[in-house]
């Protein structure tokens, strides 16, 4: 009898537990979409916000025209759009190569080599910490090094190459570790099916392991663009601020997001600003998109369901 | 072929293998005959898949493993062999179906790519062979420019047979080769191994006794003593080894009572 009242109070304690466990759960799950709608509503006001002011001042002659100079802000903004793209290619050219290599070497190397030698554990390990550390160094303190080094030190003046050669050195950090992580999800099997055909470890790495972290690699290489074209403090101090398109990689030179800051700040031309803002935020979003239809697309080709 | 059967593609000699100070493998002695089927079995854990790796030297990729004894590989200790060449020499087929993300052409010509044969109508004319050696030819014939990651699980795990194929081993080592397959598809992987006899060695663990009675002609049982240590209970030919274990142990586990 009384073993029985006792079950079922102990099932109505359960019941009520229950509820009010689900009482938290609603309240929580209303929270995290307020949170959710507020953070989108921000993004969306802002770009809303720039686009408004911006849309009025874009149309073909905006595009395709010079930029003029003066504190009028006069002309278009077409060169900006170009040195844009030189800045983006060469910077890009540049830091690959650099990023994917040290990440092979981190990932595929560099634990057979620290357990040989001490030294080149210490160093692989400082390394290491080194790419977290820079990862999240604010780019002006990149600037001031490109400036040093490149525009003061080597003499490369404010130059396409000097302010590529800084951007670089921002993206390396982000380059490397989006990098090393696709290496790392290439699975283990892949590897070990290579080597047991006899195959060495080089071939192994550039035939089977590289090709299979390729999307990830994009990924990381995209949302590099993506710095590039928005940074501007960097930019500031190591491509100068000419409106002229650079002839050559050593010409100073004047980027999207240097334009929308000199037209803000120097000239009364806020119209404009917000106009080449606009066009900085819709190339950014297509940028995120593609990123998206691409590392969707490559993994598609590999698994071959394209 | 002439098929000697007192050949022996490998002699194995007091090996021990050890995971830093753990010894997952002890003192091992045994012959492994050519163009044969050996099964490897024996409880989880008791170092079936480390021994396996040992013939083509693939514990040398983990850090900190160790051994002691060695393997005579026809006349020459492996150690003593190229690796690449030993490697070539003898072919491994992992538990799991691991094709490259890559065609199945690519799949199969990616060995002999890798040692150096650029031609196009060698290369096809390897494919062709391996494949059809490895029974999937006739299924993949039309669409050999297709990823490999679409065919099935059976096709991907001849297909990794005939990866191996297209370098011209004269082993394979197969770690269950069959354990991620259904009955039907892990039938084919047997039938295809009596065909390829008469070409490779073969060495292949299994977990299941039906597979090991009906495909192998020699078998190995392995155990764990009581420090882990996997050690050669008994060996023998098959039909011996299933109808008269020398071993009460053997009896046991081939029959289900233990492992
Ligand atoms: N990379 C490794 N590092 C350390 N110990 C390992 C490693 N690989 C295997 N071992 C250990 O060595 C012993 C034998 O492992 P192995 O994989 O050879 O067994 P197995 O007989 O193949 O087992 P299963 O039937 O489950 O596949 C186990 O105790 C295992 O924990
Ligand atoms: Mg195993």
């Amino acid at each position: 009898m009384s073993n029985q009242t006792e079950s079922i109070l102990a099932q109505a304690k359960n019941k009520r537990n229950l509820k009010r466990q689900n009482t938290v759960q609603v309240f929580g799950y209303i929270l995290v979409w307020l949170c959710g709608i507020i953070a989108v509503a921000v993004v969306f006001w802002i770009i809303g916000y720039v686009l408004s002011q911006g849309l009025g001042v874009i149309n073909l002659e905006f595009l395709t025209t010079k930029p003029a100079g003066g504190v009028s802000g006069e002309g278009g903004m077409s060169t900006t759009i170009v040195t844009t793209l030189y800045l983006v290619i060469l910077t890009i050219v540049i830091a690959t190569p650099l990023g994917v290599g040290a990440a092979i070497y981190l990932v595929e190397y560099a634990g057979d080599a620290s357990r040989e030698s001490k030294l080149v554990a210490f160093l692989v390990k400082a390394a290491r910490t080194g790419v977290e550390i820079l990862a999240g160094v604010p780019s002006i303190i990149f600037g001031l090094f490109g400036f040093a080094l490149f525009v003061s030190y080597l003499k490369l003046g404010f130059s396409l190459l000097s302010a590529s050669l800084s951007g670089a050195a921002l993206i390396l950090p982000t380059i490397i570790r989006t990098s090393e992580e696709a290496l790392h999800t290439v699975p283990r099997s892949y590897r070990e099916g290579s080597l047991s055909l006899g195959a060495t470890k080089w071939h192994t790495v550039f035939n089977v392991v590289l090709p299979s972290a390729i999307p990830g690699i994009v990924t990381g290489i995209v949302l590099s663009v993506g710095r590039i074209i928005a940074e501007t403090a960097i930019f500031w101090v190591t491509l100068g601020g000419s409106y002229y398109l650079p002839k050559t990689i050593m010409n100073s030179g004047r980027s999207m997001a240097l334009h929308v800051y000199m037209l803000a700040s120097e000239t009364r031309a806020f119209d404009k600003a917000m106009g080449t803002a606009s066009i900085l935020i819709i190339i950014i979003i297509l940028l995120n998109l593609s990123i998206n239809i691409l590392s969707r697309s490559l993994t598609a080709r590999m698994i071959g369901n394209e | 072929m002439d098929i000697d059967a007192n050949c022996e593609k490998f002699q194995v000699e007091n090996l021990s293998v050890y995971y830093d100070d753990f010894r997952a493998l002890n003192n091992i002695t045994l012959p492994i005959k050519c163009n044969q089927i050996t099964s490897i079995i024996g409880p989880s854990g008791c170092g079936k898949s480390t021994f396996l790796r040992a013939f083509n030297r693939m514990n040398d990729l983990i850090p900190h493993v160790s051994s002691e004894g060695r393997i005579i590989k026809d006349t020459q200790d492996i150690c003593d062999i190229d690796i690449v060449a030993l490697r070539k020499s003898v072919g491994m087929i992992f538990q799991r179906p691991n094709p490259f993300p890559k065609s199945i052409f690519e799949n199969v010509a990616f060995g002999p790519k890798a040692h150096g044969v650029k031609a196009m109508v060698e290369l096809e004319d390897i494919v062709e062979k391996s494949l059809r050696l490895s029974a999937l030819w006739d299924e993949v014939k039309d669409r050999l420019d297709k990823s490999a990651l679409s065919l099935s699980g059976g096709q991907q795990q001849r297909l990794c047979i005939a990866r191996a194929l297209a370098v011209n081993p004269d082993v394979l080592l197969m770690d269950e080769p069959a354990s991620a397959l259904d009955p039907i598809a892990s039938l084919k992987i047997e039938d295809l191994m009596q065909d390829l006899k008469s070409q490779v060695t073969i060495i292949i663990v299994t977990h299941n006794m039906q597979q090991a009675a009906r495909a192998s002609d020699f078998t190995a049982f392995f155990n764990m003593d009581e420090d882990r240590a996997g050690y050669l209970v008994e060996h023998g030919e098959t039909a011996r080894i299933f109808t008269f274990p020398g071993e009460k142990l053997t009896e046991n586990y081939i029959s289900g009572r233990f492992g």
